[in-house]
């Protein structure tokens, strides 16, 4: 297959049976391969959308720096799409991100500033709305801006719909928000009875504790009305599932897809009660970034320590 | 699962200077709005720091029954039961 850019390869990523997650005969449960973008995660199709969007309505020219708060997985999709577009990218990322997320950045010619992991990524949007206020730069935000749920509605959404249009239910990560209210909005339209499920993820107390409650924080483009649930997930649980998805089915995927999964067992069995059918879980990205955890390979208590000390969503 | 006839109560690190720096504390089962009531017996203007003057959950508390968050169940109304492990979390974001 010939494509002119790698920017012609995000999107349109595969979706395949995990028969043995499923915990229901009558349910057939799937997984849609995010990590098979050009990054390596969903992010790219955001990062496009969001650098599109800013030079569609002018307020994003090459005389400026694109600034964007991320734990990661944004950060590095933005700095690919400003690399072939001529921009220059400084990402503001809590410092306890994993190493490699720093080196792929870096790799993709970023700059990174670098906000107190205690306060976890709300702290990097804080500062990076201050920073913001410095005209040389042109922040897309993507807890604010509409084009990453537009990414999702128009892109995700629709490639489910095309590959199942009986879906039964949708299980994703809630970050942004970007993913769930997109993709559920465009699956709601479809059938009102398609069941729309978040998981979120349950940090370590360090991430918690350090903080007030004035530093909470909800993504303004994240829209609760789409969601039929959300259930959070503890790193441990997300280690299991996470393992078990590459032991059972070959996929090697990020820590959040554990916590997708474990979430998805639980809509499927209800769905399981309620005459079966399938169930879509998003898959953000691979594994690699999050290796020097040793999720796979050290013992699960050790695992988990590692893992909470890394911002892994 | 518990069997002593309570409901486990998570306290995040940001409440526990409100609970004594109790961590978990044991409730009575009951609706959350009735656990909230108990803890705010207990610890005399709690309810305050994690609700408005509306009586709603502040926007930024997030409290889970068995992991999943309340406000997609029956919200205040939710029951916990015995041996439920109920879990108040502030709400972050990621990205
Ligand atoms: C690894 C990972 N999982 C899940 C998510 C959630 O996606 P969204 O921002 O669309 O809610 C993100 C990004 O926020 C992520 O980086």
């Amino acid at each position: 297959m010939k494509y002119k850019s790698i920017l012609d390869l995000i999107g349109h990523t595969p979706l395949v049976e995990v028969r043995s997650l499923s915990p229901a005969d009558n349910v057939r449960m799937w997984v849609k391969l995010e990590g098979q973008n050009p990054t390596g995660s969903v992010k790219d199709r955001i990062a496009l959308a969001l650098i599109e969007d800013g030079e569609a309505t002018g307020a994003l020219t090459k005389d400026k720096t694109i600034l964007e708060p991320t734990s990661g997985n944004t950060g590095i999709a933005i700095a690919m799409v400003a690399k072939l577009k001529g921009y220059r990218f400084t990402a503001v990322m809590p410092d306890n991100a994993s190493h490699e997320r720093v080196s792929l950045l870096h790799a993709y010619g970023a700059d990174i500033i670098y906000s107190p992991g205690a306060e976890g990524t709300n702290g990097s949007v804080a500062m990076a709305t201050e920073l913001a206020k410095d005209k040389g730069y042109y922040m897309p935000f993507q807890y604010g801006n509409e084009a990453n749920v537009r990414a999702h509605y128009e892109g995700t959404g629709p490639e489910i719909l095309e590959d199942l249009p009986d879906v039964k239910a949708f299980v994703a990560g809630l970050g942004t928000g970007g993913t769930l209210t997109g993709v559920g909005r465009r699956l709601k339209e479809h059938d009102p009875n398609i069941k729309v499920f978040a998981a979120e993820p349950e940090l370590g107390e360090l991430v918690y504790g350090l903080r007030s409650l004035e530093d909470g924080y909800i993504p303004p483009i994240f829209d609760p009305t789409v969601l039929d649930g959300k259930v959070k997930v503890k790193a441990r649980e997300s280690i299991v599932w996470t393992k078990a998805l590459m032991q059972k089915e070959g996929i090697f995927a990020g820590i959040s897809a554990g916590a997708t999964i474990w979430v998805a067992q639980r809509v499927a069995e209800r769905l399981a009660k309620d005459g079966g059918g399938d169930v879509v879980c998003l898959l953000p990205d691979g594994g690699w970034k999050y290796l020097s955890t040793e999720a796979w390979t050290q013992e699960l208590d050790v695992a988990e320590e590692q893992v909470e000390d890394v911002l892994w969503w | 699962m518990a069997s002593d006839g309570s409901v486990k109560v998570k306290i995040p690190t940001v409440f526990r200077r409100f609970t004594g720096n109790e961590a978990e504390i044991d409730l009575a089962p009951g609706t959350i709005g009735q656990l909230i009531d108990q803890l705010d017996e207990r610890y005399p203007g709690f309810k305050g720091q994690i609700m408005n003057d509306e009586g709603e959950l502040h926007r930024f508390v997030n409290v889970y029954v068995n992991d999943e968050d309340a406000r997609y169940l029956e919200k205040l109304e939710t029951q916990a039961n015995e041996g439920d492990r109920v879990a108040l979390l502030p709400s972050v974001a990621g990205g």
